[in-house]
Protein backbone atom coordinates (compact mmCIF):
# COMPACT_ATOMS: atom_id res chain seq x y z
CA UNK A 1 0.00 0.00 0.00
CA UNK A 2 1.30 3.70 -0.72
CA UNK A 3 -0.29 6.75 -0.19
CA UNK A 4 1.24 9.66 -2.10
CA UNK A 5 4.44 7.36 -3.13
CA UNK A 6 5.27 6.68 0.75
CA UNK A 7 5.17 3.02 1.73
CA UNK A 8 2.96 2.24 4.32
CA UNK A 9 4.27 -1.12 5.93
CA UNK A 10 1.97 -3.92 6.83
CA UNK A 11 2.56 -3.96 10.46
CA UNK A 12 0.09 -2.87 13.62
CA UNK A 13 -0.01 -0.82 16.29
CA UNK A 14 -0.05 -2.59 19.81
CA UNK A 15 -1.97 -0.76 22.14
CA UNK A 16 -2.78 -1.25 25.85
CA UNK A 17 -5.72 -1.00 28.28
CA UNK A 18 -5.89 2.21 30.74
CA UNK A 19 -8.34 4.27 32.15
CA UNK A 20 -9.24 7.46 30.80
CA UNK A 21 -10.98 10.76 32.19
CA UNK A 22 -11.47 14.24 30.80
CA UNK A 23 -11.84 17.29 32.74
CA UNK A 24 -12.73 20.62 31.90
CA UNK A 25 -10.52 23.73 33.23
CA UNK A 26 -12.27 27.07 33.00
CA UNK A 27 -10.92 30.43 33.69
CA UNK A 28 -12.00 33.59 33.53
CA UNK A 29 -9.91 34.22 30.06
CA UNK A 30 -8.37 31.87 27.85
CA UNK A 31 -4.71 32.45 28.95
CA UNK A 32 -5.36 31.46 32.63
CA UNK A 33 -7.82 28.52 31.34
CA UNK A 34 -4.78 27.51 29.20
CA UNK A 35 -1.98 28.29 31.79
CA UNK A 36 -3.68 25.76 34.10
CA UNK A 37 -4.16 23.36 31.50
CA UNK A 38 -0.40 23.46 30.43
CA UNK A 39 0.70 22.66 33.98
CA UNK A 40 -1.69 20.41 35.01
CA UNK A 41 -0.43 17.78 31.42
CA UNK A 42 2.76 19.09 32.72
CA UNK A 43 5.79 16.01 33.31
CA UNK A 44 2.69 13.43 31.92
CA UNK A 45 4.73 12.14 28.27
CA UNK A 46 4.33 8.14 29.43
CA UNK A 47 3.49 5.61 32.11
CA UNK A 48 7.01 4.54 32.69
CA UNK A 49 8.42 7.60 34.38
CA UNK A 50 5.84 9.37 34.89
CA UNK A 51 2.46 7.35 36.19
CA UNK A 52 0.54 9.40 33.88
CA UNK A 53 -0.29 9.90 30.23
CA UNK A 54 -1.80 13.97 29.69
CA UNK A 55 -2.82 16.48 27.20
CA UNK A 56 -4.76 18.96 26.31
CA UNK A 57 -7.98 17.99 24.15
CA UNK A 58 -8.89 21.37 22.95
CA UNK A 59 -10.30 24.85 23.40
CA UNK A 60 -13.73 25.69 24.24
CA UNK A 61 -15.54 28.42 24.20
CA UNK A 62 -17.65 29.70 26.70
CA UNK A 63 -21.05 28.13 25.03
CA UNK A 64 -19.16 24.69 26.08
CA UNK A 65 -18.32 25.39 29.38
CA UNK A 66 -20.48 24.50 32.69
CA UNK A 67 -19.58 28.23 34.10
CA UNK A 68 -19.90 29.76 30.34
CA UNK A 69 -16.49 30.65 31.06
CA UNK A 70 -13.38 30.46 28.19
CA UNK A 71 -12.28 26.55 28.82
CA UNK A 72 -9.61 23.66 28.07
CA UNK A 73 -10.53 20.09 27.72
CA UNK A 74 -7.72 17.74 29.14
CA UNK A 75 -7.74 14.03 29.05
CA UNK A 76 -5.52 12.19 31.08
CA UNK A 77 -4.64 7.91 30.78
CA UNK A 78 -3.46 5.61 33.88
CA UNK A 79 -2.62 1.89 34.37
CA UNK A 80 -5.62 1.88 36.58
CA UNK A 81 -8.59 3.37 38.47
CA UNK A 82 -6.83 4.00 41.79
CA UNK A 83 -3.84 5.58 40.03
CA UNK A 84 -6.38 7.56 38.08
CA UNK A 85 -7.59 8.80 41.32
CA UNK A 86 -3.88 9.62 43.32
CA UNK A 87 -3.20 11.66 39.76
CA UNK A 88 -6.20 13.55 39.63
CA UNK A 89 -6.08 14.59 43.65
CA UNK A 90 -2.15 15.51 42.70
CA UNK A 91 -2.30 17.64 39.52
CA UNK A 92 -5.97 19.04 40.18
CA UNK A 93 -4.78 20.26 43.34
CA UNK A 94 -1.22 21.84 42.52
CA UNK A 95 -1.56 22.70 39.29
CA UNK A 96 -5.43 23.37 38.61
CA UNK A 97 -6.51 24.85 41.99
CA UNK A 98 -3.76 27.04 42.36
CA UNK A 99 -3.88 28.43 39.18
CA UNK A 100 -5.52 32.23 39.22
CA UNK A 101 -9.23 32.43 38.64
CA UNK A 102 -9.70 28.71 37.60
CA UNK A 103 -12.41 26.06 37.93
CA UNK A 104 -12.89 22.24 37.43
CA UNK A 105 -14.83 20.05 36.00
CA UNK A 106 -16.07 16.88 35.04
CA UNK A 107 -16.77 15.56 31.48
CA UNK A 108 -16.87 12.30 31.18
CA UNK A 109 -19.91 10.10 32.00
CA UNK A 110 -18.92 6.83 33.29
CA UNK A 111 -20.36 4.58 35.56
CA UNK A 112 -17.03 4.53 37.91
CA UNK A 113 -16.37 8.00 39.68
CA UNK A 114 -13.37 8.71 41.69
CA UNK A 115 -13.09 11.25 44.49
CA UNK A 116 -11.72 14.66 44.00
CA UNK A 117 -13.08 17.43 44.72
CA UNK A 118 -14.57 15.74 47.91
CA UNK A 119 -10.95 15.51 49.04
CA UNK A 120 -9.59 18.86 48.04
CA UNK A 121 -11.90 20.40 49.69
CA UNK A 122 -10.76 19.83 52.63
CA UNK A 123 -8.33 22.65 51.86
CA UNK A 124 -11.00 24.95 52.67
CA UNK A 125 -10.52 24.28 56.28
CA UNK A 126 -13.68 24.09 57.68
CA UNK A 127 -14.57 27.30 55.37
CA UNK A 128 -15.60 25.57 52.15
CA UNK A 129 -19.05 24.76 51.14
CA UNK A 130 -21.04 22.72 49.06
CA UNK A 131 -23.80 23.14 45.79
CA UNK A 132 -25.73 20.56 44.29
CA UNK A 133 -27.02 21.35 41.26
CA UNK A 134 -29.80 18.45 40.70
CA UNK A 135 -26.78 15.65 40.90
CA UNK A 136 -24.09 17.16 40.08
CA UNK A 137 -21.93 18.35 43.27
CA UNK A 138 -19.85 21.02 43.14
CA UNK A 139 -17.17 22.51 46.22
CA UNK A 140 -16.47 25.70 46.86
CA UNK A 141 -13.12 26.27 48.30
CA UNK A 142 -12.29 29.91 49.87
CA UNK A 143 -8.87 30.88 48.75
CA UNK A 144 -7.29 34.22 48.05
CA UNK A 145 -8.44 35.27 44.64
CA UNK A 146 -12.17 34.13 45.97
CA UNK A 147 -13.21 30.88 45.46
CA UNK A 148 -11.88 27.53 43.59
CA UNK A 149 -15.33 26.14 42.20
CA UNK A 150 -14.33 21.79 41.46
CA UNK A 151 -16.49 18.93 40.95
CA UNK A 152 -17.14 16.84 43.97
CA UNK A 153 -15.93 13.39 41.34
CA UNK A 154 -14.79 12.99 38.20
CA UNK A 155 -15.57 9.63 35.58
CA UNK A 156 -12.98 7.12 34.88
CA UNK A 157 -13.58 4.83 32.10
CA UNK A 158 -11.81 2.11 30.07
CA UNK A 159 -9.33 3.69 27.75
CA UNK A 160 -6.94 2.83 24.93
CA UNK A 161 -2.85 3.44 25.25
CA UNK A 162 -0.13 3.59 22.99
CA UNK A 163 -1.95 3.40 19.51
CA UNK A 164 1.38 4.64 17.43
CA UNK A 165 2.85 4.79 14.27
CA UNK A 166 6.29 5.35 12.72
CA UNK A 167 7.46 8.25 10.14
CA UNK A 168 10.62 6.95 8.66
CA UNK A 169 12.23 10.03 6.38
CA UNK A 170 15.24 10.84 4.99
CA UNK A 171 15.98 13.83 6.96
CA UNK A 172 15.38 15.45 10.55
CA UNK A 173 14.16 18.02 9.30
CA UNK A 174 11.40 15.97 6.42
CA UNK A 175 10.35 13.79 9.74
CA UNK A 176 9.95 16.64 11.88
CA UNK A 177 7.85 18.29 8.94
CA UNK A 178 5.37 15.37 8.54
CA UNK A 179 5.12 14.80 11.93
CA UNK A 180 4.04 18.85 12.98
CA UNK A 181 1.48 17.89 10.00
CA UNK A 182 0.32 14.93 11.67
CA UNK A 183 -0.14 16.16 15.35
CA UNK A 184 -2.25 19.33 13.42
CA UNK A 185 -4.00 16.83 11.73
CA UNK A 186 -5.02 14.52 15.11
CA UNK A 187 -5.60 17.73 17.25
CA UNK A 188 -9.24 17.89 15.41
CA UNK A 189 -10.20 14.29 16.52
CA UNK A 190 -12.02 13.98 19.79
CA UNK A 191 -11.20 11.78 22.46
CA UNK A 192 -7.74 11.68 21.77
CA UNK A 193 -4.33 13.52 22.86
CA UNK A 194 -0.88 12.58 22.32
CA UNK A 195 1.10 12.83 25.14
CA UNK A 196 4.96 13.25 24.18
CA UNK A 197 6.03 17.04 23.68
CA UNK A 198 4.53 18.59 20.99
CA UNK A 199 2.74 15.44 20.05
CA UNK A 200 5.96 13.58 18.72
CA UNK A 201 8.96 11.48 20.31
CA UNK A 202 12.04 11.22 19.44
CA UNK A 203 13.37 8.70 21.44
CA UNK A 204 11.19 5.84 21.03
CA UNK A 205 11.85 2.62 23.07
CA UNK A 206 12.00 -1.17 23.42
CA UNK A 207 11.53 -3.57 25.98
CA UNK A 208 14.64 -4.85 27.73
CA UNK A 209 18.43 -3.71 27.62
CA UNK A 210 21.82 -5.32 28.15
CA UNK A 211 22.09 -3.58 31.62
CA UNK A 212 20.29 -5.50 34.65
CA UNK A 213 17.72 -3.59 36.04
CA UNK A 214 16.90 -1.36 33.28
CA UNK A 215 13.48 -2.56 31.88
CA UNK A 216 13.70 -0.15 28.58
CA UNK A 217 16.09 1.23 26.01
CA UNK A 218 16.21 2.80 22.75
CA UNK A 219 14.86 1.61 20.15
CA UNK A 220 17.93 0.17 18.21
CA UNK A 221 15.87 -1.31 14.87
CA UNK A 222 15.03 2.46 14.28
CA UNK A 223 18.07 4.38 15.37
CA UNK A 224 19.54 5.26 11.90
CA UNK A 225 23.33 6.00 13.32
CA UNK A 226 23.91 2.44 14.64
CA UNK A 227 21.76 0.92 11.62
CA UNK A 228 25.21 -1.35 10.86
CA UNK A 229 25.36 -2.75 14.32
CA UNK A 230 22.18 -3.81 15.06
CA UNK A 231 18.71 -5.70 13.63
CA UNK A 232 17.63 -2.23 12.04
CA UNK A 233 14.30 -2.20 10.63
CA UNK A 234 15.09 0.46 8.50
CA UNK A 235 15.29 0.97 4.74
CA UNK A 236 18.34 2.41 3.04
CA UNK A 237 17.65 6.03 2.53
CA UNK A 238 15.57 6.26 5.74
CA UNK A 239 18.10 9.23 8.48
CA UNK A 240 15.56 9.87 10.96
CA UNK A 241 12.39 8.74 12.48
CA UNK A 242 9.74 9.77 14.83
CA UNK A 243 7.04 8.61 16.61
CA UNK A 244 3.46 10.06 17.05
CA UNK A 245 1.67 8.16 19.98
CA UNK A 246 -1.17 7.89 20.86
CA UNK A 247 -3.83 7.84 23.86
CA UNK A 248 -7.72 7.68 23.25
CA UNK A 249 -10.86 7.33 25.19
CA UNK A 250 -11.99 4.61 22.67
CA UNK A 251 -11.00 2.17 19.93
CA UNK A 252 -12.87 4.65 17.40
CA UNK A 253 -10.54 7.93 18.32
CA UNK A 254 -7.75 6.18 18.43
CA UNK A 255 -8.37 4.41 14.63
CA UNK A 256 -9.05 7.53 13.59
CA UNK A 257 -6.68 9.27 14.94
CA UNK A 258 -4.32 7.00 13.08
CA UNK A 259 -5.89 7.81 9.63
CA UNK A 260 -5.55 11.41 10.15
CA UNK A 261 -1.94 11.00 11.23
CA UNK A 262 -0.81 9.01 8.35
CA UNK A 263 -2.33 10.99 5.68
CA UNK A 264 -1.04 14.27 6.52
CA UNK A 265 2.37 12.28 7.67
CA UNK A 266 3.01 11.11 3.55
CA UNK A 267 4.49 13.85 1.94
CA UNK A 268 7.89 14.74 0.42
CA UNK A 269 10.88 12.98 2.38
CA UNK A 270 9.23 10.63 4.30
CA UNK A 271 9.92 6.67 2.65
CA UNK A 272 7.81 4.61 4.87
CA UNK A 273 5.20 4.53 7.63
CA UNK A 274 5.78 1.79 10.11
CA UNK A 275 4.20 1.42 13.69
CA UNK A 276 5.61 -0.21 17.01
CA UNK A 277 4.44 -3.56 19.01
CA UNK A 278 5.65 -6.41 20.51
CA UNK A 279 4.78 -9.15 18.43
CA UNK A 280 1.16 -8.85 19.34
CA UNK A 281 1.98 -10.82 22.79
CA UNK A 282 1.76 -8.03 25.32
CA UNK A 283 -1.37 -5.27 24.43
CA UNK A 284 -4.63 -5.91 24.12
CA UNK A 285 -5.26 -3.31 21.16
CA UNK A 286 -3.97 -4.18 17.72
CA UNK A 287 -4.17 -1.38 15.32
CA UNK A 288 -3.80 -3.10 11.72
CA UNK A 289 -2.79 0.38 9.50
CA UNK A 290 -3.45 -1.30 6.21
CA UNK A 291 -7.31 -1.96 7.92
CA UNK A 292 -7.28 1.73 9.11
CA UNK A 293 -6.33 2.81 5.91
CA UNK A 294 -8.35 1.07 3.87
CA UNK A 295 -11.70 2.39 4.19
CA UNK A 296 -10.10 5.99 3.98
CA UNK B 1 -20.77 19.10 29.42
CA UNK B 2 -20.73 17.12 32.16
CA UNK B 3 -23.26 14.32 33.26
CA UNK B 4 -26.12 16.55 34.74
CA UNK B 5 -28.72 14.30 34.84
CA UNK B 6 -32.19 15.44 36.61
CA UNK B 7 -32.99 13.96 39.75
CA UNK B 8 -36.04 12.31 39.64
CA UNK B 9 -36.41 13.26 35.73
CA UNK B 10 -39.30 12.78 34.23
CA UNK B 11 -40.50 9.65 32.43
CA UNK B 12 -41.32 10.39 28.76
CA UNK B 13 -41.69 7.37 27.33
CA UNK B 14 -45.54 8.00 27.76
CA UNK B 15 -46.95 9.70 24.79
CA UNK B 16 -49.10 13.33 25.29
CA UNK B 17 -52.06 11.60 24.10
CA UNK B 18 -51.78 9.11 27.30
CA UNK B 19 -52.72 12.01 29.66
CA UNK B 20 -55.26 11.49 32.62
CA UNK B 21 -57.39 13.92 32.80
CA UNK B 22 -59.44 15.64 35.85
CA UNK B 23 -61.91 17.98 35.88
CA UNK B 24 -63.58 19.27 38.91
CA UNK B 25 -66.87 18.66 39.17
CA UNK B 26 -68.45 21.92 40.91
CA UNK B 27 -66.23 24.52 42.42
CA UNK B 28 -66.07 24.03 46.51
CA UNK B 29 -64.85 26.52 49.03
CA UNK B 30 -64.84 23.29 51.10
CA UNK B 31 -60.99 22.37 51.44
CA UNK B 32 -60.89 18.82 49.25
CA UNK B 33 -57.55 16.79 50.21
CA UNK B 34 -56.81 15.04 46.75
CA UNK B 35 -53.13 13.54 47.82
CA UNK B 36 -54.11 10.67 45.92
CA UNK B 37 -53.65 12.02 42.95
CA UNK B 38 -50.03 11.46 41.98
CA UNK B 39 -48.58 10.02 39.13
CA UNK B 40 -47.19 6.44 41.40
CA UNK B 41 -51.19 5.43 41.73
CA UNK B 42 -52.31 6.45 38.15
CA UNK B 43 -49.64 4.86 36.30
CA UNK B 44 -50.94 1.29 36.34
CA UNK B 45 -54.65 2.10 37.13
CA UNK B 46 -57.88 1.48 34.99
CA UNK B 47 -59.68 4.33 35.01
CA UNK B 48 -62.17 2.82 37.42
CA UNK B 49 -59.68 1.92 39.77
CA UNK B 50 -58.58 5.60 39.74
CA UNK B 51 -62.35 7.04 40.31
CA UNK B 52 -62.13 4.82 43.35
CA UNK B 53 -59.53 6.04 45.29
CA UNK B 54 -59.61 7.77 48.29
CA UNK B 55 -59.96 11.37 48.82
CA UNK B 56 -61.46 13.86 51.24
CA UNK B 57 -64.15 16.61 50.90
CA UNK B 58 -64.28 18.95 54.16
CA UNK B 59 -63.85 15.79 56.73
CA UNK B 60 -65.89 13.34 54.67
CA UNK B 61 -64.18 10.48 53.17
CA UNK B 62 -65.06 10.25 50.15
CA UNK B 63 -63.53 8.80 46.51
CA UNK B 64 -62.27 10.43 43.78
CA UNK B 65 -65.05 10.22 41.17
CA UNK B 66 -66.87 11.99 43.64
CA UNK B 67 -65.26 15.29 43.13
CA UNK B 68 -63.41 14.67 39.15
CA UNK B 69 -64.64 13.56 35.98
CA UNK B 70 -61.98 11.26 35.17
CA UNK B 71 -60.82 10.35 31.45
CA UNK B 72 -58.09 8.43 30.53
CA UNK B 73 -55.93 5.67 32.51
CA UNK B 74 -52.97 4.28 33.01
CA UNK B 75 -50.16 7.03 32.74
CA UNK B 76 -48.33 9.12 34.62
CA UNK B 77 -48.59 12.17 33.04
CA UNK B 78 -51.78 14.26 34.88
CA UNK B 79 -53.76 17.36 33.67
CA UNK B 80 -56.07 19.04 36.72
CA UNK B 81 -58.42 21.32 35.41
CA UNK B 82 -61.18 23.90 37.17
CA UNK B 83 -60.99 26.04 40.13
CA UNK B 84 -58.92 24.18 42.27
CA UNK B 85 -57.94 26.76 45.09
CA UNK B 86 -59.60 25.08 47.69
CA UNK B 87 -57.90 21.52 46.33
CA UNK B 88 -54.94 20.65 48.52
CA UNK B 89 -52.17 18.11 48.37
CA UNK B 90 -52.05 17.36 44.75
CA UNK B 91 -48.81 15.12 44.08
CA UNK B 92 -47.93 14.92 47.87
CA UNK B 93 -45.46 12.23 48.04
CA UNK B 94 -45.01 11.57 44.21
CA UNK B 95 -41.76 10.24 42.68
CA UNK B 96 -42.25 9.83 38.83
CA UNK B 97 -44.80 11.65 36.25
CA UNK B 98 -45.79 15.30 35.74
CA UNK B 99 -48.87 16.78 36.82
CA UNK B 100 -50.27 19.72 34.85
CA UNK B 101 -52.59 21.95 37.29
CA UNK B 102 -54.27 24.16 34.33
CA UNK B 103 -55.48 26.59 36.94
CA UNK B 104 -54.64 28.22 40.21
CA UNK B 105 -54.33 25.44 43.20
CA UNK B 106 -54.82 25.31 46.74
CA UNK B 107 -51.71 24.44 49.64
CA UNK B 108 -49.84 21.73 50.34
CA UNK B 109 -48.71 21.12 46.49
CA UNK B 110 -46.10 18.54 46.23
CA UNK B 111 -45.80 18.04 49.51
CA UNK B 112 -42.42 15.65 49.82
CA UNK B 113 -42.94 14.44 46.46
CA UNK B 114 -39.70 12.74 45.44
CA UNK B 115 -39.58 13.00 41.67
CA UNK B 116 -41.44 14.20 38.64
CA UNK B 117 -42.44 17.28 38.07
CA UNK B 118 -45.56 19.59 38.48
CA UNK B 119 -46.36 22.85 36.70
CA UNK B 120 -49.43 25.25 37.62
CA UNK B 121 -50.60 27.50 35.61
CA UNK B 122 -51.32 29.90 38.11
CA UNK B 123 -51.19 30.83 41.41
CA UNK B 124 -50.37 28.01 44.36
CA UNK B 125 -51.29 28.33 47.38
CA UNK B 126 -49.01 28.21 50.75
CA UNK B 127 -46.69 25.30 51.75
CA UNK B 128 -46.09 24.12 48.08
CA UNK B 129 -43.48 22.04 47.88
CA UNK B 130 -42.96 21.70 51.66
CA UNK B 131 -40.39 18.61 52.07
CA UNK B 132 -39.92 18.21 49.03
CA UNK B 133 -36.62 15.38 47.94
CA UNK B 134 -36.64 15.41 44.41
CA UNK B 135 -38.46 16.59 41.24
CA UNK B 136 -39.58 20.11 39.86
CA UNK B 137 -41.99 22.48 40.67
CA UNK B 138 -42.60 25.11 38.68
CA UNK B 139 -45.80 27.71 39.64
CA UNK B 140 -46.30 30.37 36.64
CA UNK B 141 -47.93 33.00 39.08
CA UNK B 142 -47.66 33.78 42.62
CA UNK B 143 -47.47 31.40 45.29
CA UNK B 144 -48.19 31.34 49.23
CA UNK B 145 -46.01 31.81 52.09
CA UNK B 146 -43.58 28.91 53.38
CA UNK B 147 -42.70 27.65 49.61
CA UNK B 148 -40.58 24.75 49.89
CA UNK B 149 -40.48 24.82 53.88
CA UNK B 150 -40.15 22.66 56.82
CA UNK B 151 -43.81 21.85 58.67
CA UNK B 152 -43.76 23.60 62.07
CA UNK B 153 -41.58 21.72 64.19
CA UNK B 154 -39.64 19.98 62.00
CA UNK B 155 -36.06 20.11 61.85
CA UNK B 156 -35.02 20.19 58.47
CA UNK B 157 -37.48 20.52 55.44
CA UNK B 158 -36.91 20.55 51.43
CA UNK B 159 -33.99 17.88 51.20
CA UNK B 160 -33.95 18.35 47.20
CA UNK B 161 -35.38 19.29 43.87
CA UNK B 162 -36.23 22.52 42.73
CA UNK B 163 -39.11 25.25 43.09
CA UNK B 164 -39.60 27.92 40.60
CA UNK B 165 -42.12 30.49 41.44
CA UNK B 166 -42.47 32.83 38.43
CA UNK B 167 -44.68 35.76 40.52
CA UNK B 168 -44.06 36.56 43.61
CA UNK B 169 -43.86 34.28 46.95
CA UNK B 170 -44.53 35.05 50.35
CA UNK B 171 -43.08 34.75 54.09
CA UNK B 172 -40.52 31.72 54.94
CA UNK B 173 -39.71 30.26 51.54
CA UNK B 174 -36.96 27.98 52.28
CA UNK B 175 -36.96 27.35 55.93
CA UNK B 176 -35.21 25.09 57.13
CA UNK B 177 -34.50 23.78 53.66
CA UNK B 178 -31.19 21.36 53.93
CA UNK B 179 -30.56 20.69 50.37
CA UNK B 180 -32.29 22.40 46.62
CA UNK B 181 -32.85 25.43 45.06
CA UNK B 182 -35.90 27.82 45.00
CA UNK B 183 -36.49 30.32 42.34
CA UNK B 184 -38.60 32.94 43.09
CA UNK B 185 -38.45 35.74 39.90
CA UNK B 186 -40.63 37.86 41.65
CA UNK B 187 -40.30 39.47 45.22
CA UNK B 188 -40.06 37.07 48.27
CA UNK B 189 -41.61 37.80 51.66
CA UNK B 190 -39.96 38.04 55.08
CA UNK B 191 -37.79 35.26 56.51
CA UNK B 192 -36.41 33.54 52.99
CA UNK B 193 -34.40 31.19 54.50
CA UNK B 194 -35.33 31.05 58.01
CA UNK B 195 -32.94 28.68 60.06
CA UNK B 196 -31.92 27.29 56.59
CA UNK B 197 -29.32 24.18 56.49
CA UNK B 198 -28.05 24.57 53.55
CA UNK B 199 -29.50 24.73 49.74
CA UNK B 200 -30.16 27.74 47.71
CA UNK B 201 -32.95 30.30 47.59
CA UNK B 202 -32.57 33.02 44.36
CA UNK B 203 -34.86 35.81 44.74
CA UNK B 204 -34.95 38.08 41.19
CA UNK B 205 -37.54 40.75 42.25
CA UNK B 206 -37.59 42.34 45.78
CA UNK B 207 -35.82 40.14 48.93
CA UNK B 208 -37.76 40.39 51.90
CA UNK B 209 -37.14 41.64 55.48
CA UNK B 210 -35.49 39.50 57.99
CA UNK B 211 -33.39 37.39 55.09
CA UNK B 212 -31.52 34.64 56.03
CA UNK B 213 -32.78 34.77 59.83
CA UNK B 214 -31.47 31.71 62.06
CA UNK B 215 -29.20 30.46 59.21
CA UNK B 216 -26.70 27.77 59.25
CA UNK B 217 -25.22 27.19 55.78
CA UNK B 218 -26.52 27.95 52.25
CA UNK B 219 -27.17 31.17 50.03
CA UNK B 220 -29.77 33.24 49.39
CA UNK B 221 -28.87 35.34 46.30
CA UNK B 222 -31.08 38.44 45.81
CA UNK B 223 -30.69 39.52 42.23
CA UNK B 224 -32.78 42.61 42.24
CA UNK B 225 -33.46 44.95 45.82
CA UNK B 226 -33.59 44.03 49.56
CA UNK B 227 -34.05 44.98 52.45
CA UNK B 228 -31.37 45.81 55.12
CA UNK B 229 -30.05 42.94 56.12
CA UNK B 230 -30.13 41.77 59.99
CA UNK B 231 -27.64 43.30 62.10
CA UNK B 232 -26.06 39.23 62.51
CA UNK B 233 -24.43 39.46 59.17
CA UNK B 234 -21.13 40.44 58.21
CA UNK B 235 -19.81 42.08 55.03
CA UNK B 236 -17.23 40.05 53.19
CA UNK B 237 -16.28 41.03 49.98
CA UNK B 238 -17.13 41.87 46.62
CA UNK B 239 -16.73 38.95 43.84
CA UNK B 240 -18.05 37.29 40.87
CA UNK B 241 -19.03 33.87 42.08
CA UNK B 242 -18.39 31.30 39.87
CA UNK B 243 -20.89 28.53 40.83
CA UNK B 244 -23.94 31.33 40.40
CA UNK B 245 -22.82 31.49 36.61
CA UNK B 246 -23.65 27.21 36.24
CA UNK B 247 -27.06 27.98 38.03
CA UNK B 248 -28.19 30.70 35.99
CA UNK B 249 -27.36 28.74 33.13
CA UNK B 250 -29.33 26.04 34.18
CA UNK B 251 -31.93 27.92 34.94
CA UNK B 252 -32.13 29.85 31.28
CA UNK B 253 -32.07 26.27 30.03
CA UNK B 254 -35.54 25.51 32.16
CA UNK B 255 -36.82 28.98 30.33
CA UNK B 256 -36.15 31.12 33.50
CA UNK B 257 -35.21 35.11 31.72
CA UNK B 258 -31.99 35.44 32.93
CA UNK B 259 -30.79 39.23 32.37
CA UNK B 260 -26.79 38.53 31.13
CA UNK B 261 -25.15 41.15 33.45
CA UNK B 262 -26.40 38.48 36.35
CA UNK B 263 -24.24 35.90 35.67
CA UNK B 264 -21.16 38.57 35.07
CA UNK B 265 -22.17 40.78 37.72
CA UNK B 266 -20.50 41.85 40.65
CA UNK B 267 -22.11 40.40 44.37
CA UNK B 268 -21.55 41.52 47.34
CA UNK B 269 -21.05 38.69 49.93
CA UNK B 270 -22.54 38.49 53.83
CA UNK B 271 -21.78 35.75 55.90
CA UNK B 272 -24.12 34.70 59.04
CA UNK B 273 -26.42 34.52 60.68
CA UNK B 274 -24.04 34.00 63.39
CA UNK B 275 -26.48 33.50 66.25
CA UNK B 276 -25.98 30.04 64.00
CA UNK B 277 -23.62 28.23 62.82
CA UNK B 278 -22.87 31.64 60.35
CA UNK B 279 -21.77 30.09 57.61
CA UNK B 280 -24.51 30.54 55.62
CA UNK B 281 -24.11 33.71 53.08
CA UNK B 282 -26.13 36.70 51.25
CA UNK B 283 -25.00 37.69 48.14
CA UNK B 284 -26.56 40.99 46.60
CA UNK B 285 -25.79 42.01 42.87
CA UNK B 286 -23.72 45.17 43.52
CA UNK B 287 -26.08 47.41 41.11
CA UNK B 288 -28.83 47.29 43.49
CA UNK B 289 -26.68 47.91 47.02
Amino acid sequence: MQINSVEIEDTFAEAFKMYGSRVIITAINERWAMTAAQVVTGFATSIIGCGCEAGIGGLLSPEQTPDRRPGVLVLFFTMSKKDMEKHLLLRLGQCVMTSPTSACYNDLNADTRVKVGGKLRYFGDGFQSSKLLEERRLWRVPVMDGEFVIEESFGVKPAIGGGNFLILSDSQPNALAAAEAAVDAIVGVPGVIMPFPGGIVRSGSKVGSRYKGQFVSTNTAYCPTIRQQVDSALPEGVNAVLEIVIDGLDEGAVREATRVGIYAACRSGVLRISAGNYGGKLGQYHFHLHEILDGS
Amino acid sequence: MGCVSCAGSMNDSADETDEIILRLRAPSTIPIEADSITPDLFAERKQSEIEKLPAFYGRREVVLGDLFAVEGERSDRIVVQGDLGHVKKIGQGMRRGRIDVHSDIGPHLGAHMRGGEITVRGNAGDWAGAHMAGGRIRIHGNAGHHVGAGYPGEKKGVNRGVIIVEGNAGSRIGAVMRRGLIVVTGNAGEFAGANMIAGSIFVFGHLGKRAGAGMKRGSIVAFGTCEPLLPTYRFESVSQPVFLRIFLHRLQEWGVPVAPEMSQGLFRRYSGDITALGKGEILIHDSHE
